[in-house]
Formats: structure tokens, C-alpha cells, sequence
């Protein structure tokens, strides 16, 4: 089965090998005396080209590169959440344990603990029949998540063995499926699975149901979906991952993936100690207990920063297939671009744009193709929701891969520096984003939120509009020359501005925000600009209204109503109509 | 024993071809001895079967095809390290420059480093005193933080980063485990002089470490003077258990010395003719700074770059700001009107700063105080601009309150002199008397609590 080579020359991660002819695409290969993985990436005549996942320093011309044939592939079991893994899933505490606090080469470590024993149910019976995606038992990974053992696609037949209800291991056979001919093949509690290789499902859904994340400026005006993709463009500094943490952290996904592509070690550091302190607000677990990360940090090895996007969307389908939501956060799919460029220059292809390999478009495309609302094999929905973030160089938005991305995502958060260096956070650019969701998903909000959401939301998003055209006159002459109801129009353009577009991912209650409460407050502001035009009207200045401070003392809401007390609203409406009836009946007595 | 091969098959910038090599391996470093009795030292940077690349750090000048001798090591770059290299001075391949003999090593470690395992990194949260008032309320330093000044050619990032090291207080280290590392790369000797005697003058020479590859040094070095310096940071922080500072100046030189390379190599250029691996080679010396599980010491890394054309956008500001945790941008209006030190604050950011601020690690109005100065400093620019449309008079009461506000802001607040020292408290205090200008509406990013316990103060 296994197939040697000769290493022929050396460049950077990229390898050619000699004298052999067998080697496949995309097979994984071992190189070196270090057994070095890598993987081949292309195969001509006399060499084959191989991207090899760790440091290459030391290797030598004629070293040894030897591949058993299978594809690049990732173990699919019970241990995934909650761990932590390099970009071809190798536990980073297991590396730990090995190499100390730096990572040394050629570590070879189990992607999953082969020691750990999971109380497993059985779900079929001896005579049952099943087909590939058919769930045969189910054990607790975390006190959240019931993982189900899935019956590899591609198989199936009938039962002919089933273990009883115990404790096993991921290596442990659990059951054996005999195929029409009486073939038999072994199921245990993981199975592998090629990177590359997007897993099937029966049918795709729609788009059913938002994305909460409890964000604000998400949620009601950029919304995402189930099954979703988004891209969260920004340069540097202006809350990339912050934003991508905050979505981690509270959106209502059953399963978070989170990739550290490229990024800084300490961003992972972070995630991890925050995200085994901090609790779901839903289900009261630990967010750790449904959260898997993989890290290839901007130091780690350049070519398994290529293969971990892949790594990590593959763990995602494989939780989809047991039937959940499933959020991935790719931070940031510009260093996988570039990686892609790296290999490509090592390799003298003929770049397009930028340096950028040719194929970056259809690579992208292809990754964000396997975001999607599902029904498995097995007829459960799941979903995979790919929120991409994406580093333009110098902030610039025309780069080819804020380009491409833009292409191939139906939501857009563009990041603003300007926002950032006002410390507007988040530094979300509501006249530059977009969502195609939000005309998918009305039903959903007048459904389960309320009639008036999507409503409020286009009011909303004129006012903001209508400010930005004001703007451009106040830039010239001021706002003092303005006519009132455009004043009005600034005003109330301000509170939503800075008492519902900002939110404060430091506070206890504004850090995350529930729907509904989120609509109250679109309400509330919507019912002073309304009743302020009232008080307009009567040829009442808009001076007196902004000197009574209700317009101020609406700002603080999102930092005074917790979730409990949404009654309170009333009391604010309450609070607006004595306001305005004070000014109007104070006018009055001076016309008298 | 290894073998030695004469000649070379051809020679370009530092790059020199090597034909028939056997039982060398990659990124291995070879001896070239000339016949002069010249030894340089050369890494091997591309391998093949029938042909080797090897990049001489020292240059290739009175090299010819014919005059070398080559012996491949069998090993990778390595710097000898003790404690004795404080107070010494190696030129940028780690060899000691000073006149005062070789270094008794205790172990030779390859430069290139390991990667930091993310799950062996501790977060950092011991904010940093440097006793610089817009630093430590805007752009808090934190221990184990990178944080890079952004500067031109002209403007004084050089005191800035001398004030910085001298006055840095680490809360509750004491002063014996803290030393420096200093890394020249491509700037003139009258900068590595100043620096030199800047050390000398605060008493910390003997605990500095200095690595100078100067502007007129081969190019090639400038690509190992950061790693040896790192190499000498990651030994005394992590098994000596001392605390860090790391400065490096100036990398923009390094990002040029790495395109000079990589052009010479042939290689597909991407932005503005760098390398492809900017990003990734920056980031091989920028995450080498941190702190580690189970270990005392720490590497807080201050380097230093010169924005060419004063553009942030440009690739090397861009890529160290997307590894780096946030920049200390300077300014050269602000320089040009007298302030020094001319930071500017907009788009200046500590990302660790969250992290380490407010109560119990600062003092609790921090954060809020923080973020109301940046949003009323950010706002200050709105009604410049406005002003300069339809003049001051016409401005609104509160915008006028603003106008004023960034003036105070720029004189008391930024300002400050090469030798002064203000405590947090001192600076936090200066923030307070400068908010009490605007009207308490304004004041809309503060807590109210909070707001009411430090605003009214002094009042009156």
C-alpha cells in the first residue's frame, strides 16, 4: 500500500519529489526522517509537489517521502468540542504534553483522546437496516451536546453486530454492517473523513430563521441566517475579532467552530480562558462545552494555515449531519488567501491580481459553498453558518479578496475606521453593509418578534440614511441653520446612533441583547421621533424638547433595562408624553 | 567530517549558486571561506538535487567563482546565550563587537525559534507604567504585549521608545529581573549611538543587550539581528525568569532588506514588490513576545517602524498592524506644532488594554475615562473642520466647549516633556479636569455612577 519518493528539491514549505509515479492528489504523505505531513498539491511528469504542514529546515535532497495513499483526512468523533487543534487537528494540549511550550516538528498525536471512555447508547438493533448518515447510537460529549454516531456515508446494509449500551472508545468497534454481498465493515465511534471533500446530505433547505446574535446592529439591520454566509471586512484595529468573538460567544448557534487563521496567539489564549469561564445565556452550560477551535497562528506553519479552513469546515459538517446549527467564525480568510498565494509563488504559477493565484475566486466560492440549511441523510436539519473575516490590505476594500468574498457572502459588515477611531464599537458601517437576508427572514421577525419589526427596521435605516445627507449641509454651514424637522431628523439620527448602534461588549447586560428587547428600544426611540414631530408641529422649537433631556436620557436604556424588566418601556413612553405635553402646555401658557 | 567544495557556479546580491552539494540540508548555515582567509557565513535558503541557493549575511563582495571554499555545518543558525550577554554589545549575526572576547555560552539556541504553543500562552494583563500620560490612559502597555510605534523619518520615535524603557515600571517586579534587548536593523550609527548613550545616562547599560546591524552593514545580517535578539529575549525571559523589554528599530529597514533578498531570488512579488511571506516572516518575530504557563519571565516587544511617506497604508505599517496588539501612531502635524510627544491618539490602540485596566488593576473610572477622552478627542476633529468652513465665532456654545477642550487636551494632556514621569493617577486626574470643560450631556460614553463620583470633584 505504501508508495515511497525522494525528496529532489526544497523551497520554503513547498517540496518536489522525485521517482514516483503513484503519488495521488491530495493524498497525505510523510516526509523526512521527522515524518513531516504534508500533502500533494500537484503531480506532473517527473515530480510530484507536495505542501508540507511543518517547518522544513533540515530536510534533505533524498530524504525519504512516503504516502499510504489516503487523502488528507480528519478523525470525526466523540472529544472534538471543547478541544483545541492545529490546522490538520492535532491537539494542541497533546503537542503541549509532548514538546513543552513550543511546538517542536514531526509530533505525532492522536486528533482524539483514544483513551477516554463515552457511555454510549445503542439506537439500533440487530436486522435493522441502516444506509451511510444513519445515526446507530448516541453518547453525552458535554453536558450540552448529544453526539451521534453516524454511520459513515457510503455505507450500508444491515446490523450484524451492535455492541450493548457501555462505555467504549473511539477506536472501539460498536457495530458491523453487512453490505447485499455480505461484505462487512466496521463501525466504530469515529471515523475519517477527506478535508477536502464536502460531506453529503440529502437535500438543501432554505433559509428558515435568523442567526441571533444579540448584537444590535446585526440582528435588526444587517441580520444573519441559518445556513447563512457573512463577511466581516475591516482593517486593522477597527474589531475584526472583536466582533467575531462577541458572535462566538452569544449567538444562538448549538455549535461554535472557531478557525484562528493566521491571527495572534494570544487571541486564542483568550478565547480560551474567556470561553471556559463564560456561560451560554441560553442553556446555562459553559460556552467551551459547545465550542471546537482550530489554531494555526500567524507563526505556526503557513501551509496548515491553508488546510485549516478545511480541517475546520469539515468538523462543522459533521455536527451538522447529527442535526445542529452550526456557526463557524473564519478569522481571517485573508491569511488563508495569502497563504494560497505563498504556495502559488513557490510553485511560479502565473499570478492574476495582487500576486493572488488565478483559482483564489473559485477556492472561495467552493469554501463558502458549504455553508448551507440542510436535511442529513439521515432527514435531520441541521445547518453550517460561515461568518468569513476578511483583512484588506491598508483598509482597502478593492482588494481582490474583499472582492471575491463580496461575491459569493449575502451579508456584509464593513468595518469603518473611522467608526473605530471614535471608538464607535462596533465599528460597523450602517451605510456601507448590507444583508440579502432581511427580505428572507421578515416572516420570521413578524412572526416571533413582532408585526411592527421589519417596519421599524426601514424607519430606522432612513433616519440613519436621511442624517448622512444632512450631514453633508451641516459639514458646510453648520446645523444651527437647519429647520427643525430636520434638527429632529439629527437628533433622533444621535440616539440611535449612540444609545442603539453602540454597544458596549464590556457590559454586563449590553454585551449581549435579546431580540426583543432590541426591537423595544428600535420602538422607543421610533415613538419620541414621532411624538417629537407632533410637538413640532404645533411651531413649537426643537430647542425646548432637547432641553427637557429626554432625547439623553434615552441613550442610557441599554445599559438600565435588563431583559427582565422590559415593562420598563412602557414607563419610558410614559416618561416621553409628560415631556412632550409639558413643553406643549408651557408654549401655551405663554401664547396666553 | 564534512566535506568542502570549491568554487561557486554564480553569484547575484547575496545570493550565491552552489552546484553539487550532497548531504546538506535546508536552511542549514555553510562557511565560505575566501582565499584571503575571509570566513562569512551563508544560510541555505532553496535545495535542489542538482543545485543550492545560499544566502550570505555578510554580502558578496571580493567573492568570484573561482576564490571560495564552502563547508556546510550540518546545523542551523544558533546564538550562544548566558546571562553575561547583558551589558554586550554583537554585531547582527550575534558575534561581540565590544572588544571584550567571546561569551562563555551556556547553551546555543537556533535563532529561528519554535512557535509559541497558544495553549501554553498566558494572557497578559499587568499593565505597564511608562509614565507617559497619553500612553498609559489611551494606549495602556501591557507586560507580554507587542506595540508598535508607527513614526516617519524626522519625527522623535527615538526618545519616545528611550522614555518608554527608562521609565517603565512593572507593577511589583523588581528592578534586577528587568533588562532590554535592543535591536538595531539598518538605522545609522548616530541613532545606535544615541541610543547607546541614552542607556549609559539612565544606568541601565549593564542591563541591556545590544544587537547592531547598522545602515551600512551587509544586508543579509539585518535578516538574523532580530532573530539572534529574540533568541537572547526568549532565553533570559522564559529560563532565566527576567522580565523583557524588547526593542526594535527600525523595521522598515528589515521589510527592505527582506524585498532586496527575495528580488534577487526572483521571486513573484506581491504589494509594492514585497514578498509574498511579508506577513508570515513578520509575524515569525512579532508573536515571539508573550508570556508563558509555569514561567516568570515575559517579552513585551516595542518595535519601532518609519511609515515611508507618513502612510499607515502602506505594506509594512499594515501587515505589523494586523499581527501586532494595536500601534502607538505618531503624528507629524502634532510635531510640527511643538507637542511632543506627538502621538496620535485617533488611531492609536492597545488591544491588551481591555484586559488590563480599571478596577484592580488601575482604577475604576479608567476604562469609561478612556473611551469618553478618544470618542470628545474624535469629535474635536468634527468641529475643526467645521470651524475652518464658517470660523469659531459661528460654532455652537458646546462646540465651542470642544474646540477649547482639544486645545487643553493637546497642551496638558499629550504633552509632556523627555523626563517627566507622571503617575496614573496624576494622568487619569489631568483626564477628569479636561472633561469637566464640556458640558456633563456630553459625557455619554461614562457610566452614570461613575460619572457622578469623579465629575463633580474640584468643581467650581
Amino acid at each position: 500500500m505504501e508508495v515511497i519518493g525522494e525528496i529532489f528539491s526544497i523551497n520554503g514549505p513547498v517540496v518536489k519529489v522525485g521517482k514516483c509515479e503513484n503519488f495521488k492528489m491530495h493524498d497525505q504523505v510523510f516526509v523526512g526522517d521527522e515524518q513531516l505531513i504534508g500533502e500533494v498539491i500537484g503531480v506532473d511528469g517527473d515530480n510530484t509537489i507536495v505542501q508540507v504542514y511543518e517547518s522544513t529546515t533540515g530536510l534533505k535532497t533524498g530524504d525519504r517521502v512516503v504516502s499510504f495513499q489516503s487523502p488528507m483526512s480528519v478523525t470525526l468523533g466523540p472529544g472534538i468540542i471543547g478541544g483545541i487543534f492545529d490546522g490538520i487537528q492535532r491537539p494542541l494540549k497533546s503537542i503541549e504534553d509532548k514538546s513543552g511550550p513550543f511546538i517542536s516538528r514531526g509530533l505525532s498525536v492522536d486528533p482524539l483522546d483514544k483513551s477516554k471512555k463515552w457511555k454510549v447508547k445503542m439506537l439500533v438493533s440487530k436486522g435493522d437496516v441502516v444506509s451511510g448518515g444513519a445515526v446507530i447510537a448516541q453518547t453525552p460529549e458535554t453536558p450540552q451536546i448529544m453526539h451521534k454516531v453516524i454511520v459513515p456515508p457510503g455505507i450500508g446494509g444491515r446490523i450484524d453486530y451492535i455492541a450493548p449500551d457501555g462505555e467504549y472508545t473511539v477506536s472501539d468497534v460498536i457495530a458491523e454492517i453487512a453490505d447485499e454481498q455480505g461484505n462487512k465493515t466496521q463501525i466504530k465511534l469515529s471515523h475519517r473523513w477527506p478535508i477536502r471533500v464536502p460531506r453529503p446530505y440529502k437535500n438543501r433547505i432554505g433559509i428558515r430563521e435568523p442567526l441571533l446574535t444579540g448584537q444590535r446592529i446585526i440582528d435588526t439591520l444587517f441580520p444573519f441566517a441559518k445556513g447563512g454566509t457573512a463577511a466581516v471586512p475591516g482593517g486593522f484595529g477597527t474589531g475584526k475579532t472583536m466582533t467575531q468573538h462577541q458572535i462566538a460567544k452569544w449567538s444562538d448557534a448549538d455549535i461554535i467552530i472557531y478557525i484562528g487563521c493566521g491571527e495572534r496567539g494570544n487571541e486564542m489564549t483568550q478565547v480560551l480562558e474567556e470561553f471556559t469561564s463564560l456561560t451560554d445565556p441560553k442553556s446555562g452550560a459553559l460556552l467551551m462545552d459547545r465550542t471546537a477551535l482550530i489554531a494555526n497562528t500567524s507563526n505556526m506553519p503557513v501551509a496548515a494555515r491553508e488546510a485549516s479552513i478545511y480541517t475546520g469546515i469539515t468538523l462543522a459538517e459533521y455536527y451538522r449531519d447529527m442535526g445542529y446549527h452550526v456557526a463557524i467564525m473564519a478569522d481571517s480568510t485573508s491569511r488563508w488567501a495569502e497563504a494560497l498565494r505563498e504556495i502559488s509563488g513557490r510553485l511560479e504559477e502565473m499570478p492574476a491580481e495582487e500576486g493572488f493565484p488565478a483559482y483564489l475566486s473559485s477556492r472561495l466560492a467552493a469554501f463558502y459553498e458549504r455553508a448551507g440549511y440542510i436535511e442529513s441523510l439521515s432527514g435531520n436539519e441541521g445547518s453550517i453558518t460561515i461568518i468569513g473575516a476578511v483583512s484588506p490590505q491598508g483598509g482597502d476594500f478593492s482588494e481582490p479578496v474583499t472582492q471575491n468574498t463580496k461575491r459569493f457572502v449575502r451579508s456584509f459588515l464593513a468595518l469603518d475606521r473611522q467608526l473605530a477611531y471614535a471608538r464607535h464599537y462596533p465599528a460597523i458601517n450602517w451605510l456601507s453593509s448590507y444583508s440579502e437576508y432581511a427580505g428572507l427572514l421578515s416572516g420570521w421577525y413578524e412572526e416571533n418578534v413582532d408585526d411592527r419589526f421589519m417596519l421599524n427596521r426601514k424607519r430606522i435605516i432612513a433616519l440613519l440614511q436621511e442624517e448622512a445627507s444632512l450631514n453633508e449641509i451641516v459639514k458646510l454651514i453648520g446645523s444651527d441653520v437647519l429647520p427643525d424637522d430636520q434638527k429632529l431628523v439629527l437628533e433622533t439620527a444621535r440616539v440611535i446612533r449612540v444609545g442603539f448602534l453602540q454597544q458596549n461588549a464590556f457590559h454586563p447586560i449590553d454585551t449581549f441583547v435579546p431580540i426583543k428587547k432590541q426591537f423595544l428600544m428600535m420602538d422607543i426611540i421610533l415613538y419620541l421621533h414621532d411624538k417629537s414631530k407632533d410637538v413640532l408641529q404645533r411651531g413649537i422649537p426643537i430647542s425646548q424638547l432637547i432641553e427637557t433631556g429626554i432625547f439623553d436620557s434615552i441613550i442610557p436604556i441599554k445599559y438600565q433595562i435588563n431583559s427582565e424588566q422590559l415593562d420598563k418601556f412602557d414607563l419610558l413612553r410614559n416618561k416621553i408624553d409628560e415631556a412632550c405635553k409639558k413643553v406643549i402646555e408651557n408654549n401655551e401658557v405663554v401664547k396666553r | 567530517m564534512k566535506m568542502e567544495y570549491m568554487g561557486l557556479k554564480s553569484i547575484s546580491g547575496s545570493l550565491v549558486i552552489l552546484q553539487g552539494i550532497k548531504e546538506a540540508s535546508f536552511e542549514e548555515i555553510v562557511e565560505i571561506k575566501t582565499d584571503e582567509g575571509d570566513v562569512r557565513i551563508g544560510k541555505i535558503i532553496e535545495l535542489a538535487k542538482d543545485y543550492t541557493v545560499v544566502q550570505v549575511y555578510e554580502g558578496t563582495h571580493g567573492l568570484s567563482l573561482k576564490n571560495t571554499v564552502t563547508r556546510p555545518s550540518g546545523k542551523p543558525m544558533e546564538f550562544g546565550v548566558s546571562r553575561e550577554i547583558l551589558g554586550r554589545v554583537f554585531d547582527g549575526a550575534g558575534r561581540p563587537i565590544d572588544g571584550l572576547g567571546a561569551i562563555f555560552a551556556e547553551e546555543y539556541l537556533d535563532v529561528n525559534g519554535k512557535p509559541i504553543n497558544p495553549v501554553s500562552r498566558r494572557y497578559p494583563r499587568d499593565y505597564i507604567q511608562t509614565g507617559i500620560s497619553s500612553i498609559d490612559a489611551l494606549i495602556t502597555l501591557i507586560r507580554g504585549q507587542k506595540l508598535p510605534i508607527f513614526s516617519g523619518n524626522g519625527l522623535p520615535h527615538d526618545e519616545l521608545a528611550i522614555q518608554i524603557a527608562s521609565q517603565a515600571k512593572i507593577q511589583d517586579a523588581d528592578s534586577e529581573n528587568f533588562a532590554i534587548v535592543f535591536c538595531a536593523m539598518g538605522v545609522s550609527k548616530d541613532v545606535a549611538d544615541f541610543f547607546r548613550k541614552s542607556f549609559e545616562e539612565s544606568g541601565v547599560l549593564g542591563r541591556v543587550a545590544m544587537f547592531l546591524n547598522l545602515s551600512s552593514d551587509p544586508v543579509g545580517e539585518r535578516i538574523v539581528a532580530p532573530r539572534c535578539a529574540l533568541t537572547a529575549a526568549e532565553y533570559l525571559a522564559f529560563e532565566q525568569n527576567m522580565h523583557i523589554l524588547v526593542i526594535l528599530t527600525d523595521m522598515t529597514s528589515y521589510a527592505e532588506a527582506l524585498r532586496e533578498i527575495s528580488s534577487s531570488q526572483n521571486e513573484i512579488p506581491s504589494r509594492k514588490g514585497y514578498p509574498g511571506y511579508l506577513y508570515s516572516d513578520l509575524a515569525s518575530l512579532y508573536e515571539r513576545a508573550g508570556m508563558l504557563h509555569g514561567r516568570e519571565g515575559s517579552i513585551t516587544q516595542i518595535p519601532i517602524l518609519t511609515m515611508p511617506n507618513d502612510d499607515i497604508t502602506h505594506p509594512i505599517p499594515d501587515l505589523t498592524g494586523y499581527i501586532t496588539e494595536g500601534q502607538i501612531v505618531l503624528e507629524r502635524s502634532l510635531y510640527q506644532r511643538g507637542i511632543y510627544p506627538p502621538i496620535s491618539i485617533l488611531p492609536s490602540l492597545s488591544r491588551l488594554m481591555k484586559d488590563g485596566i480599571g478596577e484592580g488593576y488601575t482604577r475604576e473610572d479608567h476604562p469609561d475615562l478612556a473611551n469618553q477622552l478618544f470618542a470628545a478627542y474624535s469629535n474635536v476633529q468634527d468641529v475643526r473642520s467645521l470651524a475652518s468652513v464658517i470660523g469659531e465665532d459661528e460654532l455652537s456654545e458646546t462646540d465651542k466647549k470642544y474646540m477649547r477642550f482639544g486645545e487643553q487636551f493637546e497642551k496638558e494632556f499629550i504633552t509632556q516633556s523627555f523626563d517627566e514621569n507622571r503617575d496614573i493617577s496624576q494622568t487619569l486626574e489631568t483626564g477628569w479636569n479636561l472633561l469637566r470643560i464640556l458640558p456633563r450631556s456630553e459625557l455619554t460614553r461614562i457610566d452614570t455612577k461613575i460619572l457622578e463620583k469623579y465629575y463633580p470633584r474640584d468643581e467650581g
